[in-house]
């Protein structure tokens, strides 16, 4: 039996489905509507869901991570800027501090060696006077004992010798200081 | 009739040059008809059959393999498989029927487009090389589920008479015309609708098929007569022929799944 044979015998409209074909197309077409609503597209669909919630989430973290870096940028710049006037000012402070230090330290010096000066002063005064006293107590001393020792007498009344002493020492003053006198008239 | 006679050009025992060889049979409802492979009780398994069935486990394998255990980082199967379903997923039914409505269809429509491709692929696939859906009975039954499916959620949308009303195209602002309207539209709606949209794949898929037969058949006479020289033109025609074929079996499935869509949402539609 050849096709032309089979074709010749079965009724020939294309159009008038035959129903094993027909049951079957269902069937098949079916099976795969199945498998695929109640199986595979769920499973596919949880994971696009799952794939768009990580790129999103991927993106928001990016972005947050940008903001915060922005944001940190910006404090380091403040910081920076605070830092720097800061600096500037202790340096400005440092400086007049130093200036200041300087001048007290300056204005103290001189106070010392003035203080220094007159303390000398006062020690080269103190020294002649307890120099001249001393000198004057025993040149007395010295002029009553060679004096008692050349007259063979004994002065001991105390009164009597420190006035006949001290008189005797004016004298030598006065004379003393005439003879600068004169020395400075002529001088001059 | 003797054998020798009626020995077709595209069956491999004919032998132009020999005595009584075979002559030049143009295609025809011939084509479509084949030599069952067995009978179980008057039921006859052809190849249309057999290739229905291929499509129906060539689809399950891949879309198994692509998506049964899916990764959020897509492997090269599910990156192809996620890009065809996509296509359906955005392309027909978010398009057509809104996000919201869309989504609860887009199983129907993704397994209706991939399986009418396939079955039509099958015309340039070698040794298949038959479209199935060019067998009236296969793109009959899915137009008959698309039918039933759209006239039940168009009752269950809007009862029995707000449904008619759906399907009539009622409008009341039509006034005295609204009658002729009402036939026409139920006619082209209720009756014409399923066959319509079960033809238009079935009559592209056999013309298609006839068209690539002819042009085979023809290559074949010519290289095996005194005119081969004509060969080259028809066997180019015949490349030519599928690559045109490739690109309708996809506009076939795509428009089958598109109509399919847009009945869908006429009856989602609220009355006016």
């Amino acid at each position: 039996m050849n096709l032309l044979q089979i074709a010749a015998e079965e009724e020939q409209n294309p159009l008038i489905p035959p129903m094993p074909e027909l049951v079957i197309g269902l069937i098949a077409f079916l099976i795969v509507f199945g498998l695929l609503a109640k199986k595979l597209l769920p499973r596919i669909n949880e994971v696009l869901e799952e794939r768009k919630a990580a790129i999103e989430g991927g993106m928001e973290k990016a972005e947050a991570a940008q903001i915060e870096a922005e944001q940190t940028l910006d404090q380091y710049k403040a910081q920076l800027a605070e830092a720097r006037h800061e600096a500037n000012r202790l340096r400005e402070e440092a400086r007049e501090q130093g200036s200041a230090l300087i001048a007290e330290m300056r204005a103290e010096g001189q106070r010392q060696r003035e203080e220094i000066i007159a303390a000398g002063h006062a020690q080269v005064e103190a020294d002649k006077k307890a120099a001249s006293l001393a000198l004057r107590q025993d040149v007395g001393t010295l002029a009553t004992e060679l004096a008692g020792r050349l007259v063979g007498e004994s002065l001991e009344d105390h009164a009597r010798q420190s006035r006949v002493v001290d008189r005797f020492l004016d004298e030598l003053e006065a004379k003393a200081a005439d003879q600068s006198g004169t020395k400075a008239e002529a001088g001059a | 009739m003797s054998a020798a006679d009626t020995t077709l050009a595209f069956d491999a025992s004919c032998k132009i040059f020999v005595e009584g060889g075979c002559g030049f049979q143009s295609p025809g409802l011939h084509s479509f008809v084949f030599k069952p492979m067995f009978t179980v009780g008057g039921f006859e398994f052809n190849k249309p059959i057999l290739l229905a069935l291929v499509t129906t486990l060539v689809l399950c394998v891949f879309f198994w393999k692509a998506f049964a255990s899916p990764k959020v980082v897509p492997g090269k199967l599910q990156m192809v498989a996620e890009s065809g379903y996509d296509f359906v997923r955005r392309g027909i039914a978010y398009e057509t029927l809104g996000k919201k409505e869309g989504e609860k269809w887009v199983p129907l429509l993704v397994s209706l487009f991939f399986f009418i491709w396939l079955m039509n692929l099958w015309s340039v696939i070698p040794l298949a090389q038959f479209p199935v859906t060019s067998i009236i009975a296969f793109p009959a039954a899915l137009a008959i589920l698309v039918y039933v499916t759209w006239l039940s959620l168009t009752f269950k949308r809007h009862g029995f008479v707000g449904g008619l009303k759906n399907l009539t195209g009622y409008d009341k602002s039509l006034g005295a015309v609204l009658p002729l309207v009402m036939l026409i539209e139920f006619f082209s709606n209720v009756l014409v609708r399923p066959f319509t949209h079960a033809v238009r794949l079935f009559a592209n898929m056999f013309a298609g098929h006839l068209l690539l037969v002819m042009f085979t058949i023809a290559t074949w006479f010519f290289l095996n007569s005194w005119g081969f020289a004509y060969a080259p033109v028809a066997f180019v025609m015949v490349m030519v022929m599928i690559a045109f074929e490739l690109f309708i079996q996809a506009v076939q499935a795509y428009v089958f799944v598109v109509l399919t869509a847009s009945y869908i949402s006429g009856a989602l539609e609220e009355a006016h």
